[in-house]
């Protein structure tokens, strides 16, 4: 590559057309460009699971921020993920009204089937395990959600009957 | 004036203030963390809790916190009240709860605000005993160390660095138990005014680096009252010494002029004081061009019998004192004292000094100029030039917040609301400069013209002004924001070295004069004393070009590097054979070099002197140990001289006060000199102020592993400090306070100790005295400059200056050196583009036959057909301002490698050294 070209291409976005358009729509809402970020890390999150620093720093160039004003936003709200996580991230409430209702079991039952404590991944990319203060079911506690389901009433059966296929997944 | 009621008492309180603030202001001990008086409350660390009572019969209250609560008419408040105590004391051990016990290894303790509540509060016995929070730190470069477990989350950092000094790239990350105050990744922090950090935290996360290496207690610093030589601004700073080396600098308060902030350049570029190539001894020059020492009597003999019955001259210096300059001006007559600046500077200085003795406008102070609502800045990059002054423009486009938080009736210092209310909105700032500047994010408006054509448009905007509206939009539409505007201000300066601009600002700031409004008008000059020296030089000073063109027999030179002013041409004849120069100077340079005799000498850490800075002010300096070795204070060697040449009215002087006397008598303008600090028969309840804070250890044991034998204290006979700790630090004029420190704070938070009110002046009034009182008779005069005539594939060269780097002393400290980078080109996209250059490449620069490999940097916004140098690098030395240019591409250029940097040295220095306390 000539220097001339690289002068070009080196503020090239990592973010892909799709990810801008969607960004760009948001913009349309806010007084601020600013206003758009956590809806722009959202959007780079659904299409890629996590927000990547190469991913945080072409959000930040696209809405004039800093990339530590923009790290700020992205780090204080826990659901924005700056690591990778697997397919499914389960959301495992461990909150007061799951607890009495013994949920600490039951992340035992998780954590032995699918070989992975708070914070870590399946080896096979399936399954993120996270705890989370509170769903907002705690009439059907203990609970959790698997992706975007909620699963409610967990019991050590639906834990196998949930995980077994990743247990033999895993296990292959 | 409201009453409130504080335990019982009855106190008159300021009218729009807080419960903290007045409690302070009461002189009651209320703990607090996140508040800062120049950054406002936000109530972010719950420590500054009262109990307030709806009347005088309720006696259970609520809590309240103090910076979060305005003070009202016949408000009742408890601070010693069960419930606030306990509350106080909680807040801390909750922050404690995460903070390491590392105090012993900590570089804020001793000075820790932290350690000053803990023990206010009473908090004592740790309860909790699970594991602690851990965070990995940051490499922030080489100025600020980074700790983050020890941090309290007050965000005060965050606050200061990003609301009040508008960096970017420090946050706040995560939240609650994860909280973390760093940037996005490692590296240099981009802020001119990172240092402050150290001085806002109010524990150890951010600690002063080139400190921690040849680090000290703040208990065991000697200090002395000084002024920053950096600039032209005159911060005002408060340097600690110990074991001969000068270990930090901290901000020393001064209400007018730099409040409670530095630039780097000040905090962390006085290490070339401690620098290897300081000179220690008088040298004559042999036949083989090598020095031999001698002793500074036979030196000073062997000058004096060379000056006998000569054509003797004399050349100052603008980084020198008024008193070193004087006496050389006195010693070799005014007809033979040249002030040092180059040719195209002297002008420039000559019109600078006429300006502030007859303008109309008013030349504003620092704390004047956070007042402006309105502010045009004409071809500087102030943030390079005059560090201080960009901050207080930071504050000065917040007034537009202020005034809708006024009509929301909200107080100023509910800082998060009011900068919440305004958002984006600021007061006007408009920039009219060659390239981009460092505080263009905040500007309204920022218009790229070449050096001419910025003199040229605010011509038009005079026009404007006058009713004539010009072709120029841009123009009418500035001159109407001025026009309306409360108190506008008017910033140019020298850098430009152009005094087409100089002059058109003063002309815009004094057809505003005739408004109701008036006008403030703000000149940047370039370097601490550039001011003094100019009010020094007369009609009859020869100019520098006037000594090269008939060389005097004997030519004495007083720290200045003529390397800087001169062309090597010019330097070789003013230096040859037939002329003996005497040079004074502390670090190695090439006039030293160049020199028959060399005399080592002190630095500002080690002398005593006043300096004028941009606004007129003369402010004093003291020395905050004894020069080592064979070292002396410049005034010194001058009156040394004059007495062995039997000079007819030196010889009769004897001390430093006699000079400033003499000095003053001597010219109207200095007569107010003699004020700027008290003279040196000053004591306070019969004693002098103490150097030393009162727990300074081993005084007399910290050199035993030099000598055994315990050495007297030296004695200051020219100023009222004293080398000791015996004395009182208090109730002292302002020019005098060494350092601060109260019962029960330790921390630099004990300023408040001081202040007269919360914010205000010191008790001991302001430090330093206006010198110059304006005719106002109208300083604006004809343009007439000569344009540079551009031609074809040519550029115009314009000087970049550079906080870290273009000052010749501060870049010789190993940080700031690091800092500076190598000397560079600057140049526009389309520019690079054009050679095919990106940033980090070389280019050869070819101007007036010097021909220098540069790196380039690369600008987004750059007047058409101008490149910048970066002033004041060995490489761009010879470049000047407003010649033609032409580039290339630089096929050798290899791109600099890493290597290892200052940061990086592993060796701490020895404890004992030479110099200080241990040579008598």
């Amino acid at each position: 590559m000539s220097k001339s070209e690289m002068i070009q291409t080196d503020i090239g976005s990592v973010l892909t057309a799709e990810e801008i358009a969607e960004i760009d729509a948001e913009l349309a809402h806010v007084p601020y460009k600013s206003g758009a970020a956590i809806d722009a890390l959202k959007i780079v999150q659904a299409n890629r699971g996590w927000v990547s620093d190469q991913c945080l720093q072409g959000i930040a160039r696209h809405l004039d921020m800093s990339a530590e004003e923009l790290e700020g936003v992205a780090t204080f709200y826990n659901l924005i993920y700056r690591r990778p996580v697997g397919e499914k991230v389960i959301l495992f409430c461990d909150s007061v009204s799951c607890w009495i209702n013994g949920c600490d079991d039951i992340k035992d039952k998780i954590s032995q089937t699918l070989g992975i404590d708070y914070g870590e991944t399946t080896s096979d990319n399936s399954y993120t395990l996270l705890p989370v203060p509170c769903l907002g079911a705690c009439d059907r506690a203990p609970v959790m959600m698997v992706g975007d389901d909620l699963v409610t009433h967990i019991d050590h059966e639906m834990v196998q009957q949930l995980f077994a296929s990743a247990e033999q997944g895993s296990a292959e | 004036m409201p009453t409130i009621f504080i335990d019982g008492q009855e106190l008159q309180v300021n009218d729009g203030e807080n419960i903290l603030e007045a409690c302070l202001n009461a002189g009651l001990d209320l703990p607090y963390f996140c508040w800062h008086p120049a950054m406002g409350s936000i109530g972010s660390c719950r420590q500054c809790a009262l109990v307030q009572y709806q009347n005088e019969d309720d006696t259970r209250g609520r809590i309240i916190m103090g910076c979060m609560t305005p003070v009202t008419e016949g408000a009742r408040f408890s601070l010693k009240a069960e419930n606030a105590t306990e509350f106080r004391e909680a807040v801390v051990e909750s922050l404690m709860l995460n903070h390491p016990h590392d105090c012993p290894v900590c570089a804020e303790g001793g000075e820790c605000h932290l350690q000053d509540m803990t023990v206010m509060v009473g908090h004592r016995d740790r309860r909790y005993s699970g594991k602690k929070n851990t965070h990995r730190n940051q490499y922030l470069g080489p100025l600020i160390h980074h700790e983050m477990n020890r941090c309290i989350t007050c965000y005060r950092c965050e606050r200061y660095y990003k609301d009040y000094a508008g960096g970017t790239d420090l946050g706040a990350q995560a939240s609650h138990d994860h909280l973390y105050f760093g940037r996005h990744e490692e590296g240099v922090l981009e802020s001119e005014f990172s240092g402050n950090l150290v001085e806002v935290c109010p524990t150890g996360v951010f600690t002063d680096k080139p400190f921690l290496k040849q680090y000290s207690r703040k208990w065991d610093l000697q200090s002395a009252p000084s002024i920053c030589n950096g600039c032209a601004v005159g911060c005002n700073i408060a340097p600690g010494e110990r074991y001969g080396k000068l270990k930090r600098v901290h901000n020393r308060y001064n209400h007018e002029v730099n409040g409670y902030f530095l630039c780097d350049r000040g905090r962390f570029g006085s290490g070339y004081v401690n620098s290897d190539a300081r000179l220690d001894y008088a040298g004559i020059k042999q036949a083989d061009g090598s020095y031999m020492a001698v002793h500074q009597q036979q030196a000073l003999e062997t000058a004096a019998s060379w000056m006998q019955g000569k054509k003797v001259a004399g050349i100052g210096s603008p980084r020198a004192s008024v008193e070193a300059n004087y006496l050389l001006r006195e010693l070799v007559g005014a007809e033979h004292f040249a002030a040092g600046f180059s040719e195209a500077e002297a002008p420039l200085m000559a019109s600078v000094r006429r300006i502030l003795q007859t303008t109309q406008a008013m030349i504003p102070s620092i704390k004047q100029i956070e007042a402006a609502d309105a502010v045009l800045v004409l071809g500087e990059d102030i943030t390079h030039t005059a560090p201080r002054v960009a901050l207080a423009l930071r504050q000065s486009v917040r007034n537009k917040s202020f005034e809708l938080a006024e009509q929301m009736g909200l107080p100023q210092w509910q800082d998060a609301a009011v900068r919440n209310l305004a958002q984006d909105q600021r007061s006007p700032l408009i920039i009219v400069s060659a390239m981009e500047t460092r505080l263009d994010d905040i500007a309204s408006q920022c218009i790229s013209l070449a050096p001419d054509q910025i003199a040229e448009f605010a011509v038009s905007i005079v026009e404007a002004l006058a009713g004539e509206p010009s072709s120029n939009k841009q123009a009418n539409q500035i001159a109407e924001i001025l026009q309306s505007a409360k108190n506008p201000l008017i910033i140019s300066g020298t850098s430009m070295v152009h005094w087409g601009i100089v002059n058109a600002a003063v002309a815009i700031a004094e057809s505003l004069c005739t408004e109701p409004s008036g006008c403030m008008l703000s000149l940047c000059i370039p370097e601490a004393n550039s001011l003094g020296v100019a009010l020094l030089a007369d009609k009859s000073s020869p100019s520098l070009p006037d000594l090269v063109n008939s060389p005097p027999e004997v030519l004495l030179v007083v720290e200045n590097d003529l390397q800087r002013r001169l062309n090597p041409q010019q330097m070789e004849q003013l230096m040859s054979a037939g002329t003996l120069v005497i040079s004074m100077d502390m670090l190695e340079n090439a006039t030293l070099g160049a020199s028959d005799m060399v005399l080592p000498a002190a630095s500002y850490a080690e002398s005593q002197g006043s300096l004028v800075n941009m606004e007129g002010r003369a402010q004093r300096y003291f020395p905050v140990f004894e020069p080592a070795a064979e070292r002396l204070p410049s005034w010194q060697w001058l009156l040394k001289l004059a007495a062995l040449t039997n000079h007819k009215s030196l010889s009769k002087i004897e001390h430093f006060d006699q000079v400033v006397a003499a000095c003053a008598k001597s010219q109207a303008e200095f007569t107010n000199l003699v004020d700027a600090a008290p003279d040196q028969s000053f004591r306070d309840r019969g004693l002098k102020i103490p150097r030393q804070t009162h727990r300074y250890s081993g005084r007399t044991a910290m050199n035993a592993g030099v000598n055994v034998h315990e050495p007297q204290q030296p004695h200051d006979h020219e100023s009222p400090l004293a080398f000791s700790m015996e004395g009182l630090n208090r109730d002292q004029p302002a020019a005098l306070t060494p350092y601060v420190w109260s019962p029960g704070w330790n921390s630099n938070q004990s300023l408040q100790k001081f202040q007269a009110e919360v914010d205000g002046p010191l008790k001991g009034g302001t430090a330093g005295v206006k010198l110059l009182q304006s005719s106002a008779s109208g300083a604006t005069q004809k343009a007439s400059c000569e344009a540079v005539e551009m031609q074809a594939h040519h550029w115009q060269l314009v000087p970049v200056h550079q906080v870290h780097g273009s000052d010749e002393l501060s870049v010789n400290t190993d940080e700031i050196a690091e800092m500076a980078g190598m000397g560079f080109v600057s140049l526009g996209a389309a520019v690079a583009h054009k050679l095919g250059v990106s940033e980090g490449d070389g280019v050869v620069l070819a101007s007036g036959g010097t021909e220098v490999s540069l790196e380039v940097r690369i600008l987004q916004r750059v007047a058409k057909n101008c490149i910048g140098f970066g002033l004041g690098y060995a490489e761009t030395l010879y470049l000047r301002a407003g010649s033609l240019a032409t580039l290339a591409v630089d096929a050798q250029w290899q791109r600099p490698q890493p290597q290892l940097i200052a940061s990086d040295k592993a060796t701490p220095d020895p404890i004992v050294a030479e110099g200080g306390s241990a040579h008598v």
